[in-house]
């Protein structure tokens, strides 16, 4: 039987993104997909780094269940490497020197025999519908490829905590709602906590068992989809407004 | 009937000179991309003084630092039982000091071109900053460092004013094929001095060729 771990962050990030931002944020992610949802540069994207360790907070704490990675009092800090996370970038990220294979082994353990890693590699790809780009660089992959591509890669170390960072936002909509899928039957399977940053109202319903909203680098309020998303009337503000049209 | 032993020394010198400033160069232009090294645009005008400064200047400099009175050069002669002026190691340390500067700026061209979420995609996957450097990084930035390494070696096998205050123009020992041309001219020798001056003029001309075509194709590609 598979551990059920929470993802529980309270940290502060000072002078983030460059300037003078101050991101403030408490929230919990259980198992399942939690959206963390707000307005362009409101620390979505500082946020996740935090927690998988590319950004070292001021202050706070970051732990997945029993298992802490950050304590700032405690001078903890377990490496990026070592978290066990997935992170799909917006731009996706696929090595370009490598092929769809050999961007999916990148992310399997190097104690794995290469043949194994291989296998692997290829059924996860076979398993996203994209079995055929094996062999062939990311160049060659359409936008739609690249995103499975990229999903494949993710999932493929079976990870502890997955982290989306608006890799849909190019996506057209039946393609998008394709993804969706995919990603919510592997969060189902795998049981682990998903935290997706988004500013599309849909896709957050589609995908959402909870709602973090961020504003100004603060946690405005966290709980059910139906309850911070509605989805007859817009409660936030017009800046997320335009991304609702769908 | 020219005398090629010149030439073949100073391919040594370049070759040493090339690893030393490759190596050095590489590690430099790395540190250089990182903002939050603290003073690194101090560091980078001084990595770049060679490019700009006179060879006698920066001569004078390994002279001190280097030469029999210093603590670094008492040191080397007394490990390995010669100084490192006036012998072949003054070559190669001139070369490298000479070539340097085109190794670190090529170098941080080229790592600094590599996107960043790459690398971050890297260490989420769980990569160390080793294994990124060495699988995403450095194959990403092949392109400008070879054409640097490329640059670097043309640049040690024509290396003149350097060579000639650290290392003498000694005949059989530190006696380069810039420094054998610069004799045999004074010495109205211009014919034999043709064949050196043949083969530094093409390697120069096809090493530069090479550096625009890699450089060419980094930037369509």
């Amino acid at each position: 039987m598979k551990v059920e771990r929470t993802l529980e962050v309270d940290v502060r990030v000072e002078r983030a993104q460059g300037r003078d931002f101050v991101l403030q944020a408490k929230f919990v992610a259980p198992p399942g997909v939690t959206i963390l949802y707000g307005p362009s540069g409101s620390g979505k994207s500082t946020t996740l780094g935090a927690i998988c360790g590319l950004i070292t907070p001021t202050a706070g704490r970051i732990a997945l269940g029993d298992e802490i990675w950050f304590d700032r009092e405690r001078r903890i800090r377990k490496p990026v490497e070592e978290r066990g996370i997935a992170f799909v970038f917006q731009s996706l990220a696929l090595f370009p020197h490598m092929t769809a294979a050999g961007n999916v082994e990148y992310g399997l353990p190097r104690k794995m025999p290469r043949a194994e890693r291989d296998k692997r590699a290829r059924e996860m790809l076979a398993r996203m519908k994209v079995a055929h780009l094996a062999d062939r660089r990311p160049a060659t992959f359409s936008g739609g490829e690249a995103q499975r591509v990229a999903l494949a890669r993710a999932f493929a170390p079976e990870p502890r905590l997955v982290l989306l960072d608006e890799p849909f936002s190019a996506m057209d909509r039946e393609l998008r709602r394709d993804f969706i899928a995919d990603v919510r039957a592997y969060v189902d399977e795998a049981r682990v906590p998903l935290l997706h940053v988004t500013h599309h109202r849909n896709e957050a319903r589609a995908l959402a068992d909870r709602v973090v909203l961020i504003e100004g680098g603060r946690i405005t309020a966290s709980g059910g989809v139906d309850e911070l998303l509605p989805a007859s009337r817009d409660m936030l503000d017009d800046s997320l407004r335009i991304h609702t049209r769908e | 009937m020219s005398d090629w032993q010149p030439l073949v020394l100073s391919f040594q010198v370049a070759f040493f000179a090339t690893i030393l400033a490759t190596t050095l160069g590489v590690l430099i232009g790395l540190w250089l991309t990182s903002p939050r090294a603290i003073g690194r645009d101090l560091i980078d005008a001084i990595a770049s003084a060679p490019m700009v400064m006179p060879p006698t200047v920066l001569g004078y400099y390994v002279l001190v630092a280097l030469g029999r009175n210093s603590a670094v050069g008492r040191a080397w002669e007394a490990i390995f039982g010669s100084s490192i002026v006036f012998t072949r190691t003054g070559a190669v340390v001139a070369a490298t000091l000479g070539s340097l500067p085109l190794v670190i700026k090529s170098a941080r061209a080229a790592l600094e071109g590599v996107d960043p979420t790459l690398l971050k995609a890297a260490r989420t996957l769980g990569a160390g900053p080793v294994r990124a450097f060495v699988t995403v990084h450095l194959p990403l930035a092949a392109r400008g460092l070879v054409a640097g390494v490329m640059l670097a070696f043309a640049r040690s096998l024509g290396d003149f004013g350097v060579t000639l205050m650290v290392a003498g123009d000694i005949p059989g020992e530190t006696q380069t094929a810039a420094l054998a041309i610069y004799d045999l001219i004074q010495s109205h020798q211009e014919r034999a001095a043709g064949g050196m001056v043949a083969v530094l003029t093409s390697i120069t001309i096809v090493a530069l060729y090479l550096v625009n075509k890699l450089t060419a194709v980094r930037r369509e590609s």
